[in-house]
């Protein structure tokens, strides 16, 4: 097994040790290992019911039965709700982005209340998502895939949580929609956010992360440098069955 | 004076102010059931208990401590909501996790038990409440007679279920309870005490019902039965309307009384069952209910 790779140095601001989790009787965790640094982009890939969502929704507190470890800036988040562990600063993007069917556009964007200072300001916003500004008094869900997936990052902006977890941000959308999630993502990392993000589609991630972990029936089973990722292709398309 | 298919205008606009009257209590208490199940998806039993509860502390205050009607409708709903607020607590809250057949069971019981305490206190024949002073005498309007009390409860009515509607559709505190009702494990996850607003929904909606027990103090004797008769029409107005939805309940409580009233003037015989025959009606043709989302 792969251990976490200490990267740069810096004391982790997500540290998970030996997490495991459940749906009802059924054991789908079998100890997660990941560490994230401040302001990087890390990955986590993997087949089709490997664990990835599972482990972010089990980070987030969401999932009802899980142990092990989950520390955040230091503080062990284990046993606590998740709105508790949304107001410590970190952001969620569920995997079909959440958007609320009975909420305006502009509701959901003001839904999740700020957790910490120094979140955008919906100007701010509307400069990175241009779109959401004119569909604001509009359904949520009247949104079109890219602009549901906009409308998801950008409420979370708003809180002012600096670590953002997203769940498979490029899932159905049109290969121009991506890219345009891609510059956010790398954005988002020049402001100084630490983003981890769940994906099938490792070229995208490629092109946005700097480490990966791959998740295979529920466990960490390697890590790879998004610089070494060029070598390790072919071990990869093994993990990944592509 | 004219007449309309042979009926008296009289008789024929005193039925449809009883009519709305009745529909008033209608859409309070079915939005107050629909504001509910949206957040608990329990559907509530206790409601017309709870409804009872708010008519016996209107009479409470006045005969045990001189408070007036105005205050007591007021208080009532206060008193009644706290009671609300303990059963989610103390009872709901245990239950949440499983099928919500129990929420209805339990709910059925306690609305009994309630029911029980009621009338072993104060009989089942029914305690006066006097109307109060202000609201006494009426109007005549040439082709009827307004009592006041009557167009109070009617104007009451409205404006409660206006302003609820307005707070769940039109605020940010709305906008939460939308959002929970909607997909509470994400709502949460966002940092938004969930838990403590299914509190406070199921002591609102109880509030509901208590507000309508007061309006209801006057016009009906204050009888330990008179929310189990009235509930079994409310869900029937719930169903009609479809589950959960606010305008829904609203309208279809104040057309449902309407319907009924009119029902009194031209055929007297179906009026206790034409609400049940529209409910299968509608069953039959759009089971969501008329402004009810499919599942």
């Amino acid at each position: 097994m792969a251990k976490p790779a200490a990267s740069a140095g810096a004391a982790p601001l997500l540290s998970v040790r030996g997490l495991e989790a459940w749906y009802g009787e059924s054991h789908v965790l079998h100890g997660i290992d990941l560490d994230v640094a401040p302001g990087e982009v890390v990955t986590l890939l993997g087949r089709n019911g490997a664990g990835k969502t599972t482990t972010l929704k089990s980070i987030m507190g969401v999932m009802a039965r899980r142990k092990g470890s989950v520390s955040f800036e230091g503080k062990e988040t284990i046993g606590l709700p998740s709105r508790t562990i949304a107001r410590l600063g970190i952001g969620y993007v569920p995997e079909e982005r959440g958007i609320y069917a009975s909420l305006s556009v502009e509701e959901n964007l003001l839904l999740p209340p700020q957790v910490r200072p120094g979140g955008l300001s919906l100007p701010q916003i509307f400069e990175l998502f241009p779109n959401i500004k004119e569909r604001l008094k509009s359904q949520g869900t009247k949104l079109s895939g890219g602009e549901q997936q906009m409308l998801a990052i950008g409420r979370i902006l708003r809180t002012g949580a600096h670590l953002l977890l997203l769940d498979e941000p490029t899932e159905g959308l049109a290969p121009v929609i991506i890219d345009q999630i891609g510059a956010t993502i790398r954005k988002l990392k020049q402001e100084g956010y630490t983003i981890v993000l769940v994906e099938q589609n490792f070229r995208f991630a490629a092109t946005v992360a700097d480490r990966h972990y791959v998740v295979e029936q529920g466990k960490v089973i390697d890590m790879i440098a998004n610089a070494d990722l060029d070598a390790n292709i072919d071990k990869l398309h093994g993990y990944l069955g592509v | 004076m004219f007449e309309l298919l042979g009926i008296p205008p009289q008789a024929l606009f005193g039925q449809v102010l009883l009519g709305l009257i009745n529909g008033s209590f209608y859409a309070i208490l079915s939005l107050g059931l629909a504001v509910i199940f949206g957040l608990l998806n329990i559907i509530n039993f206790t409601h017309g208990a709870q409804y009872m509860m708010g008519a016996f502390v209107a009479w409470m205050c006045l005969n045990y401590f001189g408070i007036n009607y105005w205050a007591a409708l007021l208080l009532a709903p206060i008193v009644v909501g706290a009671t609300g607020i303990a059963i989610e607590r103390l009872l709901l809250k245990r239950i949440a996790h499983v099928d919500h057949l129990y929420g209805l069971l339990l709910t059925f019981g306690l609305a009994l038990i309630i029911q029980g305490l009621f009338r072993n206190q104060y009989g089942s024949s029914g305690l006066a409440y006097q109307i109060p002073a202000e609201l006494r005498g009426g109007q005549n309007l040439g082709f009827m007679f307004l009592p006041y009390y009557r167009g109070w409860v009617v104007v009451a009515s409205l404006v409660v279920c206006l302003a609820t509607w307005f707070l769940i559709e039109k605020t940010r505190l709305g906008a939460y309870l939308r959002a929970a009702t909607e997909n509470p494990t994400l709502t949460q996850a966002f940092g938004i005490n969930v838990p403590l607003l299914v509190t406070l929904t199921y002591g609102f909606g109880v509030a509901l019902a208590a507000f309508a027990g007061v309006l209801a103090a006057p016009i009906y004797s204050v009888n330990p039965n008179m929310g189990a008769d009235l509930i079994i029409v409310v869900f029937a107005v719930v169903v009609i309307g479809g589950m959960g939805s606010i305008l829904g309940a609203i309208v279809t409580g104040f057309s449902l009384g309407l319907i009924e009233g009119l029902t009194k003037v031209f055929y007297p015989e179906a009026s206790a069952t034409v609400i049940f025959i529209i409910m299968v009606l509608v069953l039959l043709v759009k089971p969501a209910g008329l402004f009810g989302r499919a599942a």
